[in-house]
């Protein structure tokens, strides 16, 4: 149960074509992460299968079941949203019910299973209170919640960490991804953050302008991208690109380097040269922001040790293996 | 220095305000005080102030006169009536504009209000005689249907610029989890939207109340409002104007005191879509 498969769907606001054309499959019980920079048409595609937008063409089809022009009820998909989008009237045990409810459900069934997920989500203390004189966490928890009880095909998540500040989205990131393992359920979750989409995601969908650059598991991406776009989306810092002459001699119109595919050594022991910009210190890595004029601007990973001047020269050796090269449409070419 | 001015100031702008509010309440106040006066005392120049002999007998005279008790009573009927029929009719077409509009949600809404700067005299003769042909002259109904569709195109404003401030994904949340449109319209938009259908109720009930042209011209006696029961004090026996204060203070009060002890609502009524 919850598998969901998109066949040429299309979706245009007018004359704007935010959809050209998609072709998906996502399988049963996977965490499929939607991801790529904003207006690329990921929350598009989320609510198209959601059913809260309508297709221009094309179909979607739940476990084999066509639900294209079937209301979002009707899908047996649950979705938790980016402002929570909670019913502020409501208790949380009433906004939990809720689903349940307009299932039609009997109140001592209704009980029994919004206190069980209260325990699960650990909001057994708030039952009562309403939305508002919650947290952003317990909020979100309540949104999952309400998610939950109605035991979906599968779920859908709407940047729902955006939201949060950072400690609460790395706890609720692993919170998230351990109910993935307990339900089984298949997940769609959108996102911009290219470090959710690699630390949640079984399957990673980047996206650009309405069409799939690249479908994959997180690795993969990460090794081989398909081209220059999905090469810079993912990884954090970003992939350094260079062009010009030097890219040339490698066979090229670009090549690419990640930061942590470089090792930093003095100036004489290599052939690119760069002047430190600026020096970040994470603790456990340093970047150093590097400009050169065949270069360009770069980013370099070294250790958290190491101490850099601003103004000096370093030099940069790329490890030959995890170069990456790119024709001039962006593709990635063969090595 | 500075801080001397600023009291003064304050003081004086304290004091202009008061003027104004006086000067604006000003005929209330002397319809209510005229009420109390005999006949002759009413038209005496210069007039008198506070100090003439206090008499209830308009009152008496306008009750014994007129069944003041009926007039009211089509009153409440009309207000409440036509402003529950209007919500019937408002609160989906709000919600369609508000939360699925097109590209002509905007023009529909301009000329919707647009037929509220028609001169209301202008239709007089054919929705007279439309009432005429349907026999609804002078009904309880008829005054409800006209009173609302004059009173739609505000309805259908306050309500739509309520709706706007409730964010859409509550809505969508409610879809997801399987409300059928009357129930995420009935459980979940309109609980949200209750303090601005609360004040759209006011001011409706209000205007309804108040409404004179229509009800003038198209009742007689049996639905006749409150606002024909003031007409009657004036024209064609000459002017009373103890007994016109009476009936139109008698007529007014409810309607004021309404209004005093619903000012918040009613201020953020009036001043709608104002600020967003």
């Amino acid at each position: 149960m919850g598998s969901i498969n998109l066949r040429q769907v299309r979706k245009s606001f007018g004359a704007v074509d935010v959809i050209p054309g998609v072709d998906l499959d996502i399988n049963e019980g996977e965490f499929v992460v939607f991801v790529g920079p904003s207006g690329c048409g990921k929350s598009t595609l989320l609510r198209l299968i959601a059913g809260l937008e309508d297709v221009t063409s094309g179909s979607i089809s739940i476990d084999g079941r066509d639900v294209t022009h079937a209301p979002p009820a009707r899908r047996g998909l649950a979705m938790v949203f980016q402002s929570y989008a909670l019913y502020p009237h409501m208790s949380v045990r009433k906004n939990i019910a809720f689903p349940l409810k307009m299932a039609g459900m009997d109140e001592a069934s209704i009980e029994k299973k919004v206190s069980d997920a209260a325990r699960a989500l650990n909001l057994g203390d708030y039952l009562d209170r309403k939305p508002g004189q919650l947290s952003g966490g317990q909020r979100q928890r309540v949104a999952i919640g309400r998610a939950i009880v109605r035991q979906p095909t599968a779920f859908l998540f709407d940047e729902p960490l955006s939201n949060l500040d950072a400690a609460l989205r790395v706890n609720m990131r692993l919170e998230i991804g351990e109910l993935h393992r307990e339900l089984g359920a298949t997940m769609i979750y959108v996102t911009h953050d290219q470090v959710e989409a690699m630390t949640m995601a079984d399957k990673i969908v980047v996206l650009q302008k309405g069409r799939i650059e690249q479908v994959g598991a997180p690795m993969d991406l990460y090794r081989a991208p398909a081209n220059r776009f999905v090469a810079g989306f993912i990884g954090s810092p970003k992939m350094n690109f260079i062009e010009g002459h030097e890219a040339a001699r490698l066979g090229a119109h670009a090549v690419g380097v990640r930061p942590e595919h470089m090792a930093v050594v003095a100036p004489q022991n290599s052939d690119w040269r760069a002047r430190v910009t600026a020096v970040e210190r994470l603790g456990a890595d340093t970047f150093l922001h590097l400009r050169s004029d065949s270069l360009g601007a770069m980013t370099a990973r070294a250790g958290g040790d190491e101490s850099f001047e601003l103004g000096s020269e370093v030099g940069l050796r790329p490890d030959p293996a995890r170069l990456h090269r790119f024709g001039p449409s962006g593709e990635t070419l063969a090595a | 220095m500075a801080r001397a001015t600023t009291t003064r100031r304050k003081a004086l702008m304290t004091a202009l305000g008061w003027g104004v509010a006086f000067v604006i309440f000003f005929p209330i106040l002397w319809t209510f005080l005229t009420s109390f006066k005999t006949e002759a005392e009413a038209v005496t120049t210069p007039p008198k102030f506070l100090f003439f002999d206090w008499t209830l007998a308009n009152y008496h005279e306008v009750n014994s006169r007129s069944n003041y008790m009926r007039f009211a009573m089509n009153s409440v009927i009309i207000a409440f009536g036509s402003t529950l029929l209007g919500l019937l009719v408002a609160i989906p077409a709000a919600w369609a504009m508000a939360f699925s509009p097109t590209k002509r949600t905007k023009d529909l809404l301009m000329w919707m209000l647009s037929t509220k700067m028609m001169p209301a005299v202008g239709v007089l003769i054919p929705i007279y005689i439309l009432f005429r042909d349907f026999r609804l002259l002078d009904t309880h109904f008829g005054m409800v249907l006209v009173m609302t569709l004059i009173n739609l195109p505000i309805i259908v404003w306050m309500l739509y610029t309520y709706f706007k401030e409730i964010p859409a994904p509550i809505l969508e949340a409610a879809r997801m989890d399987g409300a059928t449109l009357r129930q995420e319209i009935v459980d979940v938009l309109a609980p949200m939207a209750v303090p601005g259908i609360a004040s759209t109720v006011l001011l409706n009930v209000i205007l309804a109340w108040n409404e004179a042209f229509w009800t003038l011209n198209l009742t007689t006696t049996k639905a006749a409002p409150l606002t024909a029961f003031i007409a009657s004090y004036s024209s064609p026996e000459g002017l009373f104007w103890a007994k016109l204060s009476a009936a139109s203070t008698m007529a007014i009060a409810p309607i004021v005191l309404l209004g005093w002890f619903s000012q918040k609502q009613l201020v953020r009524g009036l001043t709608f879509g104002a600020v967003k």
